[in-house]
């Protein structure tokens, strides 16, 4: 079947009789407002959070279970490693999201859920009941990706693929590196966060080099024969930092990797490395808590596109990375846009409100050097099957410098849009 | 499925909305392409070592340039189309299985064509299986198609349902912010509905250039654009 507004009135219409046997506005033994809880409060849970709150304007209950007090956003985390934005500016707190829309912001970790009882178990003992539940938890990493590295190597070998202190580390690293030393990332095999955010990485640590240890190397082994934006990212390796990149692809044995941390070397396909700084992005899965809510197939949570629905409990929508859902490349844009689709679903379940058939979209922007930037957008709809790619455009190789810079100060103008659209 | 008729169930009593009819599919029913592809097996192979035999191997052949897979020795044909920019997207696929001659003279397919559009959409949906998947290359093809929408000759007298466009803006203030401010994305707070109307128009046609709003404006419908103005005009 496809997607048609009409289709979906007529019948519709058609049941509307039964609803009055099938009251919508569940209070399921609790009594009171129905409740919504959130799990994660990033790029999905915080836009989930604002745009459930703030439509129902009350008449739902909304907790937001998030362990941080200050969150971090991966995107811009880059470009505080090139130097172009200080820390504490990819920082938000949930003081707005408490104060002025009235979400209940639960500082603690879920770490279990009951979904026959519909409860969520918090790491510091409390419990949380709840009509519908949103899992927004982000990524976790996959065990034994990397062969010879653990989350316990990751002060030594950063993956800085969770923004705050790991990203600190890793610039603390790039900026004592000697002169003409070598960083060594270990890329990530599909599907993973921000498919372009590796090689924006490359780019930011590339421009601090250039600057303070112009000698200094770049090696990225890549058990992937393509990644997004490549010819642009290429391009403009060439053009800003000739000679101080190097990728190995799997043809060269860039998916047979073995690291060191206690050596600091890395062994791409028996090539012993050492490294000054190694930066490990090792396979990812959804956040645990998706696993221990039972609702994975494999490493990750399959949802219904109309709704962000898992496929396993219609009781719990998942958003953003950790779920999965289609075309759609896990980034903040694509969780602020499918959170804001779930936000609807769920207002429309719990208070009956008006439900538009949803609608995604995608842009992904990446700076190359100062003032080069390039971006890469689609939009998409959700189909019976999947969230389906509808259209698409990518920036071309060869652009002017006027266009690259209008580039990149649009993105600089997404990142304030969209901080401002998840925190108020 | 049942569960979303319970969440429309609110449209029968509040009325239905006037919404253009407006639709979005896969491009075809890859299980029975698989059968259709069975005409094309004699000459190419696709998949897990697919290798050039006749014809050249068909893994990752949505949006690559034409006559470009190493080791295949093209026809003078398609190496001249190849030359004039001919890149395999959808619309060209669809073209060239139609009829393989009348969109590439002097190809050495010798094939007659799928005349039945559903057949062609439906090797197609097949063959994008060995392509690129967007989630992971997100410059990747499309997966699905969304169907035309008409322009209406009272496109400016529509009134918009602000309603309806809080919910489309919703996709609009993950760039443009809603109190008006502007750094490096333009506000587009209270602007008067024609001249909003006008702008999204002139997006969506390709008469502005942006491709963002190119593409954001391409899949809005004449009421879609009308409920936006009505919105954004009117924000406190
Ligand atoms: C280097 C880098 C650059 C990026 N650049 C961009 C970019 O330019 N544009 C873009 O759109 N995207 C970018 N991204 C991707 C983007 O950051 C993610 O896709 C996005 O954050 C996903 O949102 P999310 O809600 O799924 O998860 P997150 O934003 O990671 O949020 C998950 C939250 O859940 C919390 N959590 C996890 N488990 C639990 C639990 N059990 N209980 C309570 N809370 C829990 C975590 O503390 C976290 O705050 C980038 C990512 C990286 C790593």
């Amino acid at each position: 079947m496809t997607l048609n507004r009409r289709n979906f009135m007529g019948k519709g219409a058609a049941v509307a009789a039964a609803s009055l046997a099938a009251p919508m506005v569940m209070a399921d033994g609790h009594g009171g407002k129905p409740k919504v809880v959130i799990v994660g409060g990033g790029a999905g849970g915080a836009t989930a959070a604002r745009y459930i709150a703030k439509g129902s304007k009350g008449e739902i209950d909304v907790t937001l279970v998030e362990p941080t007090r200050k969150y971090y956003t991966c995107f811009f985390s880059n470009l505080y490693l090139g130097g172009f934005r200080d820390l504490s500016s990819i920082g938000h707190t949930y003081g707005t999201l408490a104060s002025e829309y009235g979400v209940n912001v639960v500082h603690d970790w879920a770490v279990g859920i009951d979904r026959d009882a519909k409860t969520v178990s918090l790491a510091g003992g409390g419990s949380l009941n709840y009509d519908r539940l949103i899992l927004s938890p982000g990524i976790d990493f996959v065990e034994g990706a990397v062969n010879g590295w653990d989350i316990s190597a990751q002060n030594a070998m950063p993956h800085a693929y969770k923004a705050g202190s790991q990203s600190e580390l890793l610039k603390a690293q790039i900026d004592s590196m000697p002169q003409g030393g070598t960083y060594v990332m270990v890329a990530p095999p599909n599907p993973f966060r921000c498919p372009p955010g590796p090689y924006e990485r490359i780019s930011m640590v590339a421009h601090t080099l250039k600057a303070n240890n112009p000698t200094a190397k770049i090696i990225i082994a890549d058990p992937k024969p393509k990644f997004s934006k490549q010819a642009l990212f290429q391009e403009g390796w060439s053009n800003h930092y000739d000679g101080m990149i190097e990728w190995v692809g799997p043809d060269f044995g860039g998916g047979n990797v073995t690291v060191d941390p206690a050596a600091m070397t890395v062994d791409i396909d028996g090539d012993v490395i050492k490294a000054d700084v190694c930066n490990v992005i090792p396979a990812m899965k959804a956040g645990r808590i998706c696993e221990l809510a039972g609702i994975n197939d494999g490493n990750w949570a399959p949802v219904n596109g109309h709704t962000m629905q898992s496929k396993i409990d219609e009781n719990i929508h998942v958003l953003g990375d950790a779920c999965s859902q289609g075309d759609m490349p896990k980034s903040g844009f694509s969780a602020n846009s499918q959170a804001k689709v779930a936000a609807m679903a769920v207002r429309g379940a719990l208070t009956g409100s008006k439900v538009f058939p949803a609608k995604f979209s995608n842009t992904c922007w990446s700076l190359l050097d100062t003032d080069d930037g390039v971006k890469v957008g689609a939009t998409y709809e959700a189909t019976d099957e999947k969230i389906a790619k509808v259209d698409g455009f990518i920036s071309k190789t060869g652009e002017d410098a006027s266009l690259r810079k209008a580039t990149y100060e649009e993105s600089v103008g997404w990142y304030n849009g969209i901080t401002a659209d998840m925190f108020g | 499925m049942r569960w979303i008729y319970g969440v429309f169930l609110g449209f029968g009593l509040l009325g239905a909305p006037a919404w253009a009819e407006h639709d979005v599919h896969a491009i075809g029913d890859a299980e029975k392409g698989a059968k259709v592809f069975n005409k094309c097996k004699g000459c190419h192979q696709v998949g897990e070592g697919a290798k050039n035999r006749i014809g050249p191997h068909l893994n990752g052949v949505f949006d690559r340039a034409a006559a470009t897979v190493e080791g295949f020795k093209y026809s003078k044909g398609l190496r001249r189309a190849a030359d004039g920019g001919l890149l395999w997207d959808l619309e060209h696929l669809d073209a060239y299985l139609e009829n393989p001659k009348a969109l590439v003279s002097g190809t050495r397919m010798s094939f007659r064509g799928l005349k039945k559009q559903h057949d062609r959409a439906n090797v197609l949906a097949f063959l994008r299986a060995y392509s690129d998947n967007p989630q992971n290359i997100p410059e990747a093809a499309p997966t699905a198609v969304l169907s035309e929408v008409k322009l209406s000759p009272e496109i400016l007298a529509l009134v918009g349902d602000p309603e309806y466009g809080e919910y489309l803006a919703s996709e609009c203030t993950t760039c443009h912010q809603k109190d008006g401010s502007d750094q490096g994305i333009p506000s587009i707070v209270l602007w008067p509905a024609e001249d909003f109307v006008i702008a999204m128009h002139a997006y969506k046609t390709k008469v502005r250039s942006h491709p963002v709003m190119q593409m954001m404006a391409g899949r809005l419908d004449d009421e879609e654009i009308a409920a936006l103005a009505a919105y954004f005009g009117n924000l406190e």
